[in-house]
């Protein structure tokens, strides 16, 4: 019976999936579901109190500070999507139409360029681009458009969003990259035909069809962002600390792992929300064009 | 018959590839123009050239009158059928044939509709304009790619390989409706295809491109029946050739056609620049003929014997030898009452003419 199953073309496939699934299973669902657990206990020092509570809930909507810390994490996230989408378009879009068939390998070769370093080098990188005595300040000074550093550019939102679009930029630039490979050219010749001008023709045919690579490119950028605690902790300051921030703290710092879990399911929420309201307004959207 | 497409002396190079070689064409309006040939010997770039999407190296390409060297493809008085359709597939079968509409400010929207459903009826989806455009067949694609072009009025209406995607009983109902639409908008066509059974059933006139100059432009039944040279007859249905040589040119030609013998034919079966010395004798397989038993028949007849045959139910293709000729002669005979079907080996006569002869270039 067993063996029957498992010769069967189901059988077959459940067999396959079954190793990363039990890998997921160990290392997404249960931390989760320990993540969730956690958020209604309560911690006291070094003991856990398992008795359900929502006190940490309570104190999470009571307490200003978090929801300060939220609202930022999100305006921090949206900031990087937006800049890391709207600077990926014309690369994915140069890539795809500009370059030569042949030549597009190597061109997204050169686009992993970043990624052949380690993260925290890139991030210290940008302190000595950014800083005080950095490359632009001295660069300015020296041709004398500036008289003193510019600080708005380091240890604070500014350069956390600087750094975080430079690190996500080829995640944004690939799925973009790929709706528009996937374009069939001759669609634009027909709206050219058609009487549209080129931008006409971007704007009614290449836009809409690369949609779901911008989709896909803002869903890519947004949602780890907001987990990202690294680069806020290197580049924010005092004044640029996020939500993770928090989370970590909670965790490590002030020993109360209960309220850093029910900041971290509160932070997850607000992405799932965010994420599936952008996803259907688009589909909407979509769907009223056509 | 006033000319709408001018094509003088145009050229096209890719790099040091010679696409178009000096190309001189007039089009007519209300005329179904086809360019026909292989892959590759240019028919396609030349209808690009005419829609805008090429340029020209050298020469003129004038519609309307008008010089269209400066001219974007968007503002020509063109539009286009392409060989994948080219359907949007973001869009709805009716804002696909909408599509060209927007700039007509003019019209208002139940008009724009109204257009848009006639456009539809007239290619036979009427009812259809709410249906998702990923949602329809190969046929259905391409009536509304003919409706999405046909809606602007334009004055040409270019064609590239239309019906190629198409199955054969399919193919051959949209080149009847083709025929039925060019005379019902009374809009010039210009049809790309590599197929010269549909050029001939569709056409007009034909151009036949070889490497990317015209071999030869005529209406159909001259194409056939008189090929200026020997690419334009074996392109163009089957042919026989046979060597032969020139005597004399006086009134009639006075020629000598291996297996064939001495004869003559008239001047309109020969080249302009006939002239004595060796020539190829074309002549067409339906034209020959083989003698069953008990028919007669009054024209001239060969012995051979049969080499080959292949029976395609209403006809019956024989290669038959017959002594003198290199290559074995193809015939059709339509397989009427009482024709039984030769075997390999048989011995039989072959029926020819020699009006139904052409010498070729």
């Amino acid at each position: 019976m067993l063996s029957k199953f498992l010769s069967s073309e189901n059988g077959r496939g459940l067999l396959m999936v079954s190793p990363p699934f039990l890998y997921a299973l160990l290392l997404m669902a249960f931390p989760l579901i320990a993540i969730f657990l956690f958020s209604f206990w309560t911690q006291d020092f070094m003991t856990l109190d398992t008795t359900f509570t929502l006190n940490n809930y309570r104190e999470i909507a009571e307490k200003p500070i978090y929801g300060a810390l939220l609202q930022r994490s999100l305006f921090v996230s949206a900031s990087v999507t937006a800049v890391t989408v709207l600077l990926a378009f014309p690369v994915a879009y140069f890539l795809s139409f500009h370059v030569r068939p042949d030549r597009k390998s190597l061109w997204l070769f050169l686009i992993t360029i970043p990624f052949w370093t380690s993260y925290l080098i890139r991030v210290f990188l940008w302190k000595v681009i950014l800083g005080y005595n950095g490359v632009i300040n001295t660069g300015l000074i020296n041709v004398g458009l500036i008289d003193e550093p510019l600080t708005f550019i380091l240890y604070n939102v500014n350069a956390v969003i600087i750094t975080l679009a430079h690190a996500f930029a080829p995640f944004a630039i690939l799925p973009i990259f790929v709706a528009l490979e996937k374009i069939d050219r001759s669609l634009l010749e027909a709206s050219q035909d058609l009487g549209e001008s080129k931008f006409m023709t971007f704007m009614r045919i290449t836009l809409p069809l690369a949609m779901p690579g911008v989709v896909g490119a803002v869903l890519i950028v947004f949602i780890p962002t907001i987990g990202d605690y690294v680069t806020p902790e290197l580049m924010g300051g005092a004044g640029g600390k996020l939500i993770a921030n928090m989370i970590q703290t909670q965790f490590l710092a002030l020993n109360n792992a209960p309220l850093g879990a029910a900041l971290a399911i509160v932070a997850m929420l607000c992405v799932t929300a965010i994420s599936l309201t952008f996803v259907l307004i688009n589909r909407r959207w979509l769907k009223g064009r056509s | 018959m006033t000319a709408l497409i001018t094509l003088t002396g145009v050229n096209k190079y890719y790099a040091d590839y010679h696409a178009l070689r000096d190309i001189n064409l007039t089009i007519n309006t209300g005329e179904f123009f086809s360019l026909l040939g292989p892959s590759g010997c240019g028919k396609t770039t030349l209808l690009r050239t005419i829609a805008g999407f090429e340029s020209v190296s050298d020469g003129v390409v004038m519609i309307g009158g008008k010089d269209m060297a400066d001219v974007p493809a968007n503002l020509r008085p063109t539009n286009m059928v392409f060989q994948s359709y080219a359907i949007f597939p973001h869009l709805t079968v009716a804002e696909n044939v909408a599509f060209g509409l927007r700039k007509s400010e003019d019209l208002d929207k139940p008009t724009k509709a109204k257009m848009v459903e006639e456009a539809l009826t007239m290619v036979g989806l009427a009812g259809y304009g709410n249906r998702a455009a990923h949602a329809l067949s190969g046929g259905q694609r391409q009536r509304v790619a003919l409706a999405r072009a046909l809606i602007l009025k334009p004055k040409v209406l270019l064609l590239d390989e239309p019906l190629s995607a198409l199955d054969k009983k399919m193919r051959e109902q949209m080149q009847v409706e083709l025929i039925r639409l060019q005379r019902q908008v009374g809009i010039t066509f210009i049809l790309v295809t590599h197929d010269q059974e549909e050029a001939l059933v569709m056409s007009d006139r034909i151009a036949v491109m070889f490497e990317g100059e015209i071999g030869q432009l005529a209406d159909p039944e001259t194409l056939y029946r008189r090929p200026n040279s020997r690419r334009v007859a074996s392109f163009i249905g089957k042919m026989n050739f046979l060597d032969a040589e020139v005597k004399a040119v006086v009134e009639e030609i006075d020629v000598t056609v291996q297996g064939l013998g001495r004869l003559k034919i008239s001047a309109e079966q020969a080249p302009e620049e006939v002239s004595v010395g060796p020539a190829v004798a074309g002549i067409r397989p339906e034209t020959l003929g083989i003698l069953f038993e008990g028919e007669t028949t009054d024209r001239k007849l060969v012995d051979g014997v049969v080499d080959e045959v292949v029976y395609y139910g209403d006809m019956t293709y024989y290669d038959v030898r017959v002594d003198g000729v290199a290559q074995p002669l193809n015939i059709a005979m339509k397989n009427l009452i009482g024709r039984p079907v030769l075997d390999v080996g048989a011995k039989t006569r072959v029926i020819w003419d020699e009006r139904s002869l052409v010498l070729l270039k």
